[in-house]
């Protein structure tokens, strides 16, 4: 894709951020800031928040308390959920899916311009999926799913970039594929936030790491993150919610 | 009987049916792809609660104007058939009921009223035909006021074909690029009120659905593009009308229920053959080498 000149205009800024589901915590007091440019991975047991915290960062949930300020406009933001909402049974080819990519600049009712057409093309080729245009979605593997989704982020060339946990049930190769185009947005200044579970990855591939276990466990080099006692501590969360807790006073 | 005699001369004899015959080609340009849609987000029987929905509606408008006036009982129809439709999604929302579940619990009601409404002033004929409606008996302003649903409906569903295909696929897309998607469900709803509004005189509300889902199931099994299900649902969907129309002629019939039955056929048949029915899933193909 086009070399994107650094993008160094505003981080993203928490502050005590609270995020709860039925008022019990998901995400408990978090403050840190997510710098321009930076490349960071959300890593955490199950349940730790790690999602909950993206679509917080994503604007899709709000926080019951605190402020998440960012840098950023809503059409700025490419964001790769979990697939859960997309009805892959849709009659919708690969090209038209990654074209959707171009929404930014197309809206729903202008015309797509050539260009995007042929930044469709070459996304396609750069996730390796060249010749599938024309494939119905449906009759994809979930790899090559993936993948659609990730040549649809390549077209939307947003400055943020949101995955959660974008390498889930994908074979090795194409992980590696995949790591090597986050690893090209970095270079290219864009900031880029993955929700990751596997700590190896996150200690081959992400410079900085937030570790989380509904607190804030540790935030910075993620050598320094993901340290013994730091993964040791987060091990120690439990996952189920106490009924009976009480409510949380703000810290004097 | 010559093929004259058969497929045509019905249609020539009688301003009647050549005016069912219209109707059956507007609801099925309107409804056919809108039934595929419906299919699409998974609202297949959200249609047919939708119009139930349309009753009390219509047998309001039916009251005040004193008789079957489709301009009347339309606009009612679509007043009600919307109230529910929003009212459903609101109800959905703001509380942990599904919106199936809340559909259905307004669509009964919507019913029962419509059918104590009529059922105060109208006869039993009146209320037969609210329920299963009089094709046959669509005069010019009904026809104008389907055809202008019609020409709604296609302009409409060119317009925001877009964001309409990407809401059904993929919604949290669409929230995330600040794409409006609620918008255009609502404004979606509106189109389906309105052909089941269309549909209302010709089929009357419990069959209303009938040209709408019975051709996008046989898109589904028929074509593998969404335009080229809407294709041949909208194609099916006039077949239904004309062969119906002739069968119950010829046979003496009543047309409404006949009509829904081809479909039906057609239906039963796309099971059989089509290419994602059941003879192709038994008696496969022999498969390629790459």
């Amino acid at each position: 894709m086009g070399g994107q000149p650094a993008m160094s205009s505003g981080g993203i800024d928490l502050t005590n951020v609270t995020i709860t589901y039925d008022r019990h915590p998901a995400v408990h007091h978090l403050s840190g800031r997510i710098e321009a440019g930076s490349l960071t991975a959300i890593a955490g047991p199950n349940g730790a928040g790690k999602s909950t915290l993206l679509k917080a960062i994503m604007g899709e949930l709000k926080p019951a308390e605190g402020k998440i300020i960012k840098g950023f406009t809503a059409s700025d933001i490419g964001y790769l959920p979990q697939a859960a909402e997309i009805n892959r049974r849709f009659p919708i080819s690969v090209l038209d899916t990654v074209m959707l990519g171009a929404w930014k600049r197309s809206g729903a009712f202008r015309a797509v311009g050539r260009q995007d057409m042929i930044k469709a093309g070459d996304a396609l080729s750069a996730v390796g999926l060249e010749g599938f245009e024309r494939r119905p979605v449906g009759s994809l593997s979930a790899g090559q799913f993936q993948r659609v989704l990730f040549a649809r982020l390549l077209l939307q060339d947003a400055p943020l970039i949101l995955l959660d946990e974008p390498f889930t049930a994908i074979d090795a190769r194409t992980t590696r594929d995949l790591i090597d185009i986050v690893c090209r947005w970095h270079g290219e200044g864009r900031t880029v936030v993955a929700v990751l579970h596997d700590f190896d990855q996150v200690r081959a591939h992400f410079p900085q790491t937030l570790l989380i276990a509904r607190e804030l466990i540790a935030w910075g080099r993620t050598e320094e993150a993901l340290s013994p006692a730091n993964l040791l501590t987060a091990r120690a969360m439990a996952e189920r919610w106490d009924e009976n807790a009480a409510i949380c006073e703000p810290a004097a | 009987m010559s093929a004259y005699d058969l497929l045509i001369a019905p249609f020539q004899d009688y301003g009647f049916m050549r005016r069912a015959l219209v109707a059956c080609l507007c609801l099925a340009l309107g409804a056919g792809p809108m039934g595929v849609f419906l299919m699409m987000r998974r609202m297949s029987l959200m249609g047919d609660a939708l119009s139930h929905a349309v009753l009390p509606g219509a047998a309001i408008g039916y009251l005040i104007a004193g008789s079957l006036s489709l301009t009347a009982m339309g606009l009612g129809g679509l007043v009600a058939g919307l109230s529910v439709a929003l009212l459903s999604g609101l109800v959905s929302r703001a509380t942990v009921l599904q919106e199936d579940a809340s559909f259905a619990s307004f669509y009964l009601t919507s019913l029962a009223l419509g059918v104590l409404i009529v059922s105060l002033r109208g006869s039993n004929i009146d209320l037969l035909h609210v329920l299963f409606g009089t094709i046959l008996a669509i005069d010019n302003e009904a026809l104008t006021l389907i055809g202008g649903i019609t020409s709604i409906t296609l302009v409409a569903l060119a317009v925001i074909y877009r964001p309409l295909v990407a809401e059904c696929f993929d919604p949290g897309f669409l929230r995330a690029v600040g794409g409006r998607g609620p918008l255009y469900h609502v404004a979606f709803l509106l189109l389906v009120v309105l052909n089941l509004v269309a549909s209302f005189q010709a089929l009357g509300t419990l069959m209303a659905v009938g040209l709408m889902m019975l051709p996008a199931a046989i898109a589904q099994l028929w074509a593998r593009t969404l335009p080229g299900m809407l294709a041949v649902s909208a194609g099916t969907a006039f077949a239904s009308g004309y062969i119906g129309l002739i069968a119950s002629y010829h046979l003496e019939l009543a047309s409404g229920p006949t009509i829904i039955i081809t479909a039906s056929i057609f239906y039963g048949l796309s099971i059989l053959v089509g290419p994602a029915g059941i003879a192709r899933k038994y008696f496969p193909r022999p498969h390629l080498t790459g």
